[in-house]
């Protein structure tokens, strides 16, 4: 089991560094289906199938099919350009950074790993993964997750907008 | 209304019998729970090989099934040279692909080249393990069966995508776009209509689905909803497998072969196979969905004919049941004429759609208030 979920983590870790090296951007693409797979094999450890096959089916089904489709719409080649340090680019690093040391923070903090309160691995087996899930969801968070689809409407009116104009 | 509405419930209300369920998975381990070793590698051993066989199995069987019918319906015989009626046929190509020059295109990316064949058969093979073929023979029973399916059947468009990619020939990107665009356009009617059946049977465990048809199967339990999402699926999955009328991916008039273009030997072989157990996958689930899975057809009340059909094994049911939709699939690829790109998307997205919408909607009043027999 732990043996498992060391392979899983190291290919995970190397394929996510394989994003960022990789010249080629299907090759990072890929590396990222990779690194998915692996996540969707620790989830499967954890016994949180629903999550697993979620993960695939959103990330590696949909998601980095459609980065495939614009990298292949678009036709990007590698340039063999190496990143300059302009000011955006060290915002963008500040940022990374912070975020960084926030979540470690976090880990190295008291926080709690594994079931719990309520959610025990047998209320789990019991009523069922999706069952929990769907009742979290829709019962103490649902204004979380409306806000969060209004989000994506907004979003998603924003991009047809921005399409819009640009053909005019 | 639905026709069979008009029926007394009766009369579609078969005989009541219980399905114990084992899986190759379970038995395994059970047996490792005995501390019994040799059990438990017989087990996997017997459930690798079983996906193995059934794989193989399917790819001649299918192979051979396609080129018969399609001469049948063009008034020819098909192949009849190799062996009683080209039996063998298909093992025979399976040679000539077997030791034909494996060619790459010079320009080509290699490593995703050799890839690709790869990760579409893996998405393939992946389902054919939690099929239900009989409540015996069936490798693993995922609680979570039906996004099981649908999360790795959509790998195969990742396949497509980097094998038209990965040649550096427009024909195949052509293609692979065209495949692309399409099947993730279709999934979105087919998870609808999966959803619509995964709302009436109250589970996503494939076996369970087909426990819940015990009494009656869905399509003709649920009034017009099952009916509905029936056709819906149908539609969306034989768009999804690229197979005619939505072909475009490979209209062989404008893009030579689509993403296989590229292809020779045995990669080609890897493409051909996936996409005929995907038909197989697809016919299979349908059946596992709608068509009761491996239970006899029952009528109530005729007790004589019951247990004639009682005594047809289960596995027979559902490999005669999905016989007969590869069939209906062969069948629509000799009959109807290729879609135009756009009646292709406007199909999808302004009738489809919207339909699978509001029969989900429907869907989920008929349980709520329970009108479903």
């Amino acid at each position: 089991m732990l043996l498992t979920f060391y392979i899983l983590g190291t290919v995970s870790v190397l394929s996510a560094l394989g994003v960022l090296v990789c010249r080629s951007p299907v090759y990072s693409a890929m590396s990222l289906v990779c690194s998915f797979f692996c996540l969707g094999g620790i989830y499967i450890l954890m016994n949180v199938e629903f999550v697993a096959v979620i993960q695939i089916l959103v990330y590696a089904g949909a998601i980095l099919v459609l980065f495939l489709f614009v990298i292949m719409l678009l036709n990007i080649v590698p340039t063999g350009e190496s990143v300059r340090f302009n000011l955006p680019v060290l915002i963008a690093f500040g940022i990374a950074v912070g975020l960084f040391a926030q979540i470690s923070g976090l880990f190295l903090g008291d926080i709690q790993f594994g079931p719990k309160d309520v959610y025990t691995a047998e209320a789990i087996s019991e009523e069922g993964s999706i069952g929990l899930i769907g009742r979290l969801l829709y019962g103490e968070f649902v204004l979380p997750f409306e806000a969060i689809s209004i989000l994506l409407l907004v979003a998603v009116i924003g991009a047809v907008i921005i399409g819009k104009r640009r053909l005019n | 209304m639905d026709m069979l509405d008009f029926f007394p419930s009766s009369i579609l209300q078969a005989a009541d019998t219980s399905w114990q369920t084992v899986t190759i998975a379970q038995r395994a381990s059970s047996a490792f729970r005995d501390h019994d070793l040799s059990g438990t590698i017989g087990y996997l051993l017997l459930g690798l090989l079983f996906t193995a066989g059934l794989l193989t199995v399917l790819g001649l069987v299918l192979i051979y099934a396609e080129r018969k019918l399609a001469g049948h319906f063009q008034c020819r015989l098909g192949p009849m040279r190799v062996g009683w009626h080209g039996i063998l046929q298909s093992a025979a190509d399976g040679l000539k692909l077997l030791l034909k020059e494996d060619i790459v295109p010079e320009n080509a990316d290699k490593l995703l080249h050799l890839g690709a064949p790869v990760l579409s058969l893996m998405a393939t093979v992946l389902t054919l393990a939690i099929l239900p073929l009989s409540p015996t023979l069936q490798v693993v029973d995922l609680n979570i069966g039906v996004i099981y399916v649908t999360a790795v059947t959509s790998l195969g468009v990742l396949a497509i995508l980097i094998a038209g990619w990965s040649s550096n020939n427009k024909w195949s990107l052509l293609g692979a776009m065209r495949a692309g665009a399409q099947i993730i356009s279709y999934e979105l009617s087919a998870t609808l209509s999966l959803l619509v059946m995964v709302l009436l049977s109250g589970s996503l465990q494939l076996s369970e689905i087909i426990q819940s048809q015990s009494d009656g199967w869905w399509i003709w339990k649920s009034h017009l909803v099952g009916v509905i999402a029936f056709v819906t699926f149908l539609i969306s999955t034989t768009a999804e497998l690229n197979r005619t009328p939505f072909d475009l991916p490979e209209g062989e008039s404008e893009l030579t072969g689509g993403f296989h273009t590229e292809y020779s030997g045995l990669r080609f072989a890897f493409f051909f196979l996936a996409e005929f157990v995907n038909m197989f996958v697809a016919s299979a689930l349908i059946v596992t969905l709608f068509f009761g899975g491996w239970m006899p057809f029952y009528i109530g009340g005729w007790d004589g004919f019951n247990s004639i059909m009682g005594l047809i094994p289960p596995g027979i049911w559902f490999a005669g049941k999905s016989a007969f939709f590869i069939f209906l699939l062969m069948w629509f690829r000799w009959t109807f004429p290729r879609l135009r790109i756009d009646q292709l998307m406007s199909l999808e997205w302004k009738i489809l759609l919207p339909v699978g919408f509001i029969n989900i909607f429907l869907a989920a009043l008929i349980v709520l208030f329970e009108w479903h027999f």
